[in-house]
């Protein structure tokens, strides 16, 4: 698009380092035109209004007009119609930037605190960073965080991705991104959480995909993965009592395949089964009924910690 | 003429409100709507000076001239969460509706004074108890949350300093919502013979509208701020996740208020723009029901947007979609005043003194502050824009630049009728180009550093980030120099300034047509009403 070149973005927006944040500079640069077209009518106008029609004698009189049905409407249809494009456009992001692709190379648990965030890889290489450790994701392919936090609210904000999150604890929240090019991107902590809420800094390093599946298999650290955790847990609680994993029906819901699937529920309503729905029903089984079963389980807030929640979703998730 | 002849034998006797009874005591015991307006004056404008020494900290520590940081981590967090706590709930909430408002209300409606007068000083008084309460937290305990006290941030994990700083705002919630009540009555009860409601002045409606947010509105925070007090002092658990609660219900609740309180701020200024402009163009106002109807649908739309301070808390992609699409309803009314203001002007008669001035750099900074609200409407763009200091700056366009511009212009214009004298012109036109310039050149640049991705509420910053900072410092000096000014004009006019005429603007509002002061009871005789508020032919 021509116009779209007359405001070179990325001389006030970060680096784009994503396709999606193009696009989001592109309504941005729409946004801007659209907004100076506006001004120089609003402002343009009124002071053209000022300097012609300025009081230059005591006696002058003013016209009388009270009102203008057709003008009137004219200036609330249009920008309605404006609006509702801006809305639109919006929107289409919006939901990019909010559903993460199929094809996932990467999916990271990030935890955050007061003042630092830990990563967490599916083989159980964990990090601990307020600063150094920068978080390694592979590039030209689909990273995916699942984000909590440990205290109070902090917010994942990567300006070059042009895309953020709130890490809210007691709930997991999700985000995801494709990096272009290998490079080190910044990651700051938008929702305010205290005294070293600037210092609150990590950085994304992108390699290659190559370099990255290297990295994640070389030097594990522990043996255990997440998910073996979770599946000493799984047998520690007996939940294998009630799910089975191999897709019988036995008290309560198979675990085979579950991750991902359409859930129905008791009360008519329907939700697919994502890590949050995973965490809300092993901690209060009651909140959401799967349709035709009885609601048997137990609740298990404050028997569990968030790690192994974690572990137990990890292993669920990888019952297929 | 709009309304019959006021002006008596007595119209121009020395008696007038100021001097009905002498005496600090009877200022504080006083009924009159007037004397409680102008004592709301001296209120606001001091909690002003507290807030703009913590703003002009915040600016100067982040400009980092010197080697070492100004302030420390955590007296930055306590400066800017006083500078906000002040700024919007002593300073902008209660500042055109308990200070202009009262002082105007009644005598544009042609009432002796507003509906329950008691009230009216209860409601001062309560405002005072809530601001002292909440003042305390400065001395006592600190409190370092900034001004939403988001969770488990304020209840978990800072000082019990915010039990002080919520109750003060819960306090002077009581004060907003008895003022709106006691607004809503007078507007239905009080208005003089023939003033029907579509003869009521626009300031009136915008009051009106507002009232009708406050009563509503308002008891949420209060609900909102007193869990706070219970979740920190009995641990009752309603946000604390680690007890099956959910900290984003507080954003909730906290929104279903304070969105609405944005328009609590914004749409008394747009009933002073709307004086100002017909007074200073001669000429009627255009669209008067477009106007006044805009108001009211701001007022009920503005309960439906809250949700789109939440686009990345977490919430579904279907609440944060259907939040921006009601938000982007909010631009159409106010499109529609901004045209008409502007129409008001076309083929009228238009004149610059300060008043106006005050006037057009609303209508300025205001269409910068709207347009950037419709990136912010914008799911995709807010994102990337959310808790930046692009959000710093689009609030500071609208609340600052829209209602202090507003709140300056609305006191030089009124002032005559206040104190019965004129302010300099000259000193009104100096603050106003030093306010003016001085905002542009904090805040624009803050849309900018905003757009780069520097995030709010940060007390240190990448050094990409330098310059911009230290040009948007420069200009907060210029506004502190241009308040200085308007302060001193301010005093000067009450003191020195020239005997004012009944009328000095020619305006057509009844205020105008009482005399400058007016009495005790605001007319000798009750006046008639014979047309609509702007006959300028």
């Amino acid at each position: 698009m021509s116009w779209s070149s007359l405001i070179p973005a990325t001389s006030f927006m970060p680096i784009q380092a994503t396709e999606i944040a193009k696009e989001v500079d592109l309504l941005y640069a729409f946004l801007i035109i659209a907004s100076l077209v506006s001004f120089v009518i609003l402002i343009g106008g009124m002071t053209w209004f000022l300097i012609k029609f300025k009081r230059t004698s005591l006696d002058q009189k003013s016209a009388y007009i009270t009102h203008n049905n057709f003008a009137e409407f004219l200036w609330s249809f249009i920008p309605l119609v404006i609006m509702m494009g801006i809305f639109y456009w919006g929107m289409v992001i919006f939901e990019k930037l909010r559903t993460p692709p199929e094809d996932i190379a990467a999916e990271i648990h990030v935890t955050a605190e007061q003042w630092a965030w830990t990563y967490r890889y599916a083989n159980g290489k964990e990090f601990y960073s307020s600063g150094n450790d920068p978080m390694i994701v592979p590039a030209g392919k689909a990273t995916k965080l699942i984000l909590t936090s440990k205290d109070v609210i902090h917010s994942f904000y990567v300006p070059a991705f042009r895309t953020k999150q709130d890490a809210v604890p007691g709930k997991l929240t999700q985000l995801w991104f494709e990096p272009k090019q290998p490079g080190e991107y910044i990651v700051f902590c938008t929702e305010y959480c205290g005294t070293k809420h600037s210092g609150m800094m990590i950085k994304i390093k992108a390699i290659p995909s190559e370099e990255y599946a290297a990295w994640y298999h070389a030097e594990k650290k522990g043996a255990d993965t997440p998910a073996d955790l979770g599946k000493v847990l799984f047998a520690q609680k007996a939940c294998a009592s009630c799910h089975s994993l191999d897709g019988s029906r036995i008290v309560g819901p198979t675990m085979k395949g579950l991750f991902g699937s359409n859930r129905k529920f008791a009360d008519g309503s329907q939700t697919k089964a994502d890590e949050n729905y995973l965490r809300e029903s092993i901690l209060v089984s009651s909140a959401k009924i799967v349709e035709g079963y009885p609601p048997a389980m137990p609740v298990f807030q404050g028997q569990l910690s968030d790690a192994d929640v974690a572990n137990l979703i990890e292993y669920i998730k990888s019952i297929k | 003429m709009s309304s019959a002849h006021t002006k008596t034998e007595h119209g121009h006797t020395d008696h007038n409100y100021l001097n009905h009874g002498s005496g600090i005591w009877s200022w504080m015991t006083t009924l009159d709507h007037k004397r409680i307006g102008l004592m709301y004056f001296a209120t606001v404008a001091t909690l002003f000076l507290i807030g703009g020494f913590f703003a002009l900290g915040i600016r100067l520590h982040l400009a980092k001239f010197g080697a070492e940081p100004l302030l420390s981590p955590d007296t930055y967090n306590k400066f800017m969460t006083f500078h906000g706590a002040i700024m919007v709930f002593m300073v902008i909430i209660p500042g055109i509706p308990a200070f202009l408002g009262n002082f105007v209300l009644p005598i544009q409606l042609g009432a002796k004074d507003v509906a329950f007068p008691r009230l009216n000083l209860a409601s001062y008084y309560i405002f005072i108890a809530g601001a002292a309460l909440a003042a305390s937290s400065m001395i006592f305990n600190q409190v370092d949350t900034g001004w939403t006290f988001y969770t488990p941030y304020s209840t978990a994990k800072t000082s019990n300093g915010v039990i002080l700083l919520v109750m003060g705002a819960f306090t002077m919630g009581f004060s907003s919502i008895l003022t709106g009540l006691n607004f809503i009555v007078t507007t239905h009860k009080l208005r003089a013979p023939g003033m029907t409601m579509d003869r009521i002045p626009l300031m009136i409606w915008a009051l009106y509208s507002t009232s009708i947010i406050q009563i509503l509105a308002t008891p949420i925070l209060a609900i909102t701020l007193l869990l706070i007090g219970a979740e920190k002092t009995l641990g009752v658990g309603i946000f604390d996740p680690d007890l099956g609660g959910d900290p984003v219900l507080f954003q909730h609740f906290f929104w279903f208020y304070s969105h609405p309180a944005v328009y609590i701020m914004i749409l008394p200024a747009m009933g002073v723009i709307s004086e100002l402009i017909t007074a200073f163009s001669k000429k009627t106002i255009f669209g008067y029901r477009a106007i006044a109807y805009s108001s009211v649908a701001i007022a009920a739309v503005s309960f439906l947007v809250w949700g789109h301070h939440m686009f990345v808390s977490g919430q579904s992609t279907l609440a944060g979609i259907i939040f921006s699409i009601i938000t982007m309803f909010v631009g159409v009314p106010t499109a529609i005043k901004l045209f008409n203001w502007i129409s008001t002007m076309y083929r009228g008669t238009v004149t610059f003194e300060a008043p106006m001035l005050f006037a057009l750099g609303f209508m300025f900074l205001f269409t910068i502050g709207g347009l950037t609200g419709v990136f912010l409407a914008s799911t995709g763009m807010d994102v990337h824009f959310h808790d930046t200091y692009f959000v710093v700056a689009h609030f500071h366009y609208v609340m600052v630049g829209g209602t202090l511009m507003a709140l300056m212009g609305g006191i030089y214009y009124w002032f005559p009728k206040m104190f019965g004298r004129m302010t300099s012109d000259l000193g009104g036109r100096i603050s106003w180009v030093l306010i003016f310039t001085g905002f542009n050149v904090t805040f624009f640049p803050q849309f900018v550093l905003g757009a780069m991705g520097m995030p709010r509420r940060y007390f240190d910053y990448l050094p990409e980030y330098t310059n911009l900072n230290q040009i948007s410092t420069v200009g907060s000096w210029l506004i502190g120099l241009g308040f200085l000014v308007g302060l001193i004009t301010i005093i000067h006019g009450i003191f020195k300034g020239e005997k004012a005429s009944d009328n000095p603007w020619g305006a057509k509002t009844l205020e105008w047509q009482t005399s400058s002061p007016p009495p005790h009871e605001n007319f000798t005789t009750t006046p008639t009403v014979t047309a609509g508020p702007y006959d300028f032919r």
